[in-house]
């Protein structure tokens, strides 16, 4: 089986499945459970100077599927709610007994350096293997100017991680909020304050659903609801793409990135992995089904590692970030056309509703007295995916690749654009 | 009505315990086995179980809404197409029908969606302060209907919502037909055919007479003069004869009279039941009194069917309950003779074996005695001759024992229209009669609506 240990800015751990900061990370009691379990590390939740914090009752919600499984989550918790003294002290005994698991604490202060100074040098005193700073919390922390107050603000990033880095030796890992136009500023300015690493996406401003009987959204505090933050299976696309983001921009390559967002199994995992991620962190799916799924990750990731003949998880980190470019790079000239297996077919008749109604009309319906039968006008085709994402059935739309016999042109090439930078043939 | 049986022990047990035997056989989903249920379908389009459907219910349609908690949206889907929807949720063999034709009943997967449990769970589930449906301004006509199965009330039903007035004339006492007198008690249990038809009426507009039987105390002729159209729904009423000696003798009946008063009777402890028992027949109506039986505390049931399983009309699923309450099956037995002991009663049957010979059944000589204390026939029903007797009647053309109809279900009679079983070829199905009943009454109301443009123009 593949070996899963991870260097992660300098920060050592026996597999890449971190939990991120959160409930589950809570107290000494969750964390030596999740060790137990197998976890290679944990961001201990979010310390902030005391009194704690306070949280209301009611804090979470959800979107569920269609089989009442769980699409996205909806938190309105705060940072912790238990004295910086009994964290310290927490973290200080569970990094002792599981010296081999990646101990990251997460912080958040006030935007003043005194603060940090004095807290900086307690958290390194616990052992830990280095800090996040929660830039992150989108809800209740930013109404004080914490949180994702700060995370939006690139000048404050940059401040903030500075002041880390002088009051402490540990690697410093800066976590984003996905709440902002351009995940790339509060990276790149990160990165410029002299952060060893980032952590994306913090959870996405949210609102699940509403009991429309009483006309308030959830989770219902009294009569009232707020606004919470988004995660689990819902939000990972939105977190590949900016992790992606980072892990090819220019300023900001190279930069280790630990991915958090909608991670629940081993390929999610090596998707976040092969995007540009040192590390993950999971936090909803082990809150939905408790902290054993780490075994099922760590076997299937193993197991495809060494099916695809990668040594470790460094061989392959980064390996679809070359792939990942602007829209106007990609080839003018590639065409697929969708091909429907009849032997697979099961006459849902999906494909063509979607394609007639919405899309090109390239789904023929043939009425073959009380069979139908289903067939691809290759001729109107686009290739676009609509049919074969609307299929039931794995495998039975497949988009085929022509072969148009001409070569690579992308959009800055192509004499349809009026901003063509080469026209062909005088290139 | 089994005077036949008389000499027969009473059923074991006390009406209470027997009762029990006698709820339904499959249990209605609960509402999270309906979510779950409901999330399974694919919401297709142009969807084979609805044009499997003999009244083409929009399944995907009811499911989505179910799934999405809109019970009576769902109930409303399969009851402005089906006003039967409940009773056809329950009766339906929709092994060979909506489930047969799931795309999810395909060779990888095998597991249609249970389209027909979901119908039920939206019909029992729904709560309507009136009848859901509005009838249209009164068009000042009356149609007369003979017979209040699911084809004469499903007809009726839709005459009322067209705005017409509809008179329904019933033989029996009560009205639902094969759903009141015909079903297997387990598959539509307690007063549901009853509960039915009195939402079905709550529309309002139709009058029901009972007792008026066709051919003894209602004449056609005179349905003819007095109404606007008339409309035959008038069923199979007389069960097919062996046609041979000792027919009958006690201790042998049509398994439909059985079903009948086992269906009616207050008191199951006061059923005759045999300890041995021979069914000849292989429809569901077989099934229904085999499985009846075995449910009543007869130790032997024997299904007896003159060609082989495959050639059933009961469907597999039918057939899987038979086995399940141990009826035994005889196939290749053709009867040949009752057997009657020193008092004139039946002691069992003879059969004579039989095999396909270039695509002809023919007997093989070989013997087989059955023993039994009772033998029921459920080989068929044909229409009862002296229903339609009266000069006009006769008019009506026929199809070997079925009143023909054209398309739009117009029999000769000019004003004259049939449909259900004294009509359908094949498969003699609840939803088929409803289809039928439904269809007619918008051919009715066409041709009165285009007699009055014309009379107008």
């Amino acid at each position: 089986m593949a070996d899963l240990s991870i260097d992660f800015c300098g920060i050592k751990s026996p597999n890449p499945f971190w939990l991120a900061s959160a409930p589950p990370t809570d107290k000494a009691y969750n964390v030596v459970r999740a060790f137990e379990a197998g976890w290679g590390g944990v961001v201990w939740k979010t310390l902030g100077e005391d009194p704690p914090a306070v949280n209301v009752s009611s804090r979470y919600s959800a979107l569920h599927g269609k089989n009442r499984e769980v699409i996205g989550f909806n938190n309105i918790e705060l940072i912790t709610d238990r004295s910086l003294e009994i964290n310290l002290r927490e973290i200080t005994a569970v990094k002792k007994a599981w010296p081999d698991r990646a101990m990251i604490v997460s912080m958040m202060l006030p935007c003043e350096e005194a603060p940090w100074r004095d807290i900086l040098p307690l958290v390194e005193a616990t052992g830990a293997d280095g800090i996040e700073l929660n830039f992150g919390c989108p809800h209740g922390m930013p109404e004080r100017g914490m949180g994702a107050a700060v995370g939006q603000q690139p000048d404050l990033i940059e401040l903030v991680t500075r002041w880390c880095k002088t009051y402490t030796r540990l690697p410093v890992i800066v976590k984003l909020t996905p709440n902002i136009t351009d995940v790339r500023a509060p990276a790149r300015a990160a990165l410029a304050g002299g952060a060893d690493a980032v952590s994306l996406i913090n959870t996405i401003n949210s609102i699940t659903h509403l009991d429309l009987d009483r006309m308030v959204a959830y989770p219902i505090v009294g009569g009232a609801s707020t606004h919470g933050g988004y995660c689990g299976a819902a939000v990972k696309p939105i977190a590949l793409n900016m992790v992606a983001e980072i892990a090819r921009d220019p300023v900001t390559r190279g930069l280790p990135i630990s991915g958090i967002g909608g991670i629940g199994n081993w390929r999610d995992a090596a998707e976040f992995i092969a995007l540009g991620a040192g590390s993950v962190q999971v936090c909803t799916a082990a809150m939905l089904h408790g902290f054993r799924i780490v075994d099922e990750m760590k076997d299937g990731l193993s197991r495809w590692i060494d099916a695809q003949g990668y040594a470790d998880i460094a061989a392959f980190s980064r390996k679809a970030v070359p792939n990942t470019t602007d829209w106007k790079y990609l080839d003018m000239n590639y065409q697929v056309i969708a091909h429907i297996d009849q032997d697979k077919c099961i006459g849902c008749g999906k494909c063509h509703i979607a394609c007639e109604d919405t899309s090109h009309q390239a789904v023929a319906r043939l009425v073959e007295g009380n069979a139908r039968r289903y067939e691809i006008i290759d001729a109107e085709c686009v290739g676009c995916n609509l049919c074969e994402i609307t299929c039931p059935v794995e495998g039975c739309i497949t988009m085929v690749p022509q072969d148009s016999g001409k070569p690579y042109m992308n959009w800055m090439q192509d004499p349809r654009n009026p901003r063509a930078e080469v026209a062909l043939g005088e290139a | 009505m089994i005077e036949s049986l008389q000499h027969l022990p009473l059923a074991a047990g006390t009406h209470g315990v027997l009762a029990e035997r006698f709820s339904d056989l499959a249990p209605a989903l609960t509402a999270r086995q309906a979510a779950i249920e409901s999330a399974r379908c694919l919401y297709c389009y142009d969807a084979p179980c609805t044009r499997a459907c003999p009244t083409g219910i929009d399944v995907a349609s009811f499911i989505r809404n179910i799934h999405d908690q809109n019970i009576e949206g769902a109930a409303i889907g399969i009851l402005k197409q089906n006003i039967f929807g409940g009773a056809c949720s329950r009766v339906c063999p929709t092994e060979i029908l909506c489930e047969d034709a799931c795309v999810r009943n395909n060779d990888a997967e095998g597991q249609p969606v249970k389209i027909g449990l979901l119908q039920r769970h939206a019909i029992d589930n729904a709560h309507f302060e009136t009848h859901p449906f509005q009838r249209a301004p009164s068009t000042g006509k009356t149609i007369a209907v003979v017979g209040a199965g699911p084809a004469g009330l499903s007809c009726a039903h839709r005459l009322a919502m067209l705005g017409h007035d509809v008179v329904v004339f019933e033989a029996h006492g009560k009205a639902g037909g094969l759903n009141e007198y015909g079903i297997a008690k387990y598959k539509l249990p307690g007063d549901f055919a009853q509960r039915e038809v009195e939402f079905l009426l709550s529309i309002g507009g139709i009058q029901v007479q009972y007792g008026r039987i066709l051919g003894a105390n209602l004449q056609l002729r005179d349905l003819h003069t007095r109404y606007d159209a008339v409309f035959l729904a008038i069923g199979l009423q007389a069960s097919r004869r062996l046609g041979l000696t000792g027919e009958d003798a006690p201790g042998l009946m049509a398994a439909v009279d059985y079903i009948s008063t086992l269906r009616q009777a207050r008191d199951l402890a006061a059923l005759p039941v045999p300890r041995r028992a021979i069914v000849i027949g292989a429809g569901n109506t077989a099934i229904d009194m085999a499985v009846q039986l075995k449910r009543l505390g007869s130790e032997e049931v024997t299904l007896v069917y003159r060609r082989g399983v495959e050639a059933m009309s009961a469907t597999g699923h039918e057939i899987d309950i038979a086995k399940a309450h141990f009826v035994r099956m005889r196939t290749w037995a053709a009867p040949l003779e009752v057997l009657l002991d020193d008092a004139g009663r039946v002691r069992g049957m003879r059969f004579e074996e039989t095999r396909m010979e270039d695509g002809r059944l023919v007997a093989t000589g070989a013997i087989v005695e059955i023993a039994a204390d009772a033998v029921f026939k459920a080989i068929g029903q044909h229409m009862d001759g002296d229903s339609v007797v009266d000069p006009l009647a006769l008019e009506l053309e026929r199809d070997g024992d079925r009143i023909r109809v054209d398309s739009d279900f117009r029999t000769a009679l000019p004003g004259g229209y049939a449909g259900g079983d004294c009509i359908a070829p094949g498969q003699d199905l609840t939803v088929q009669a409803v289809q039928h009943g439904k269809l007619a009454a918008l051919a009715i109301h066409n041709d009165i609506q285009s007699v009055h443009t014309k009379a107008g123009a």
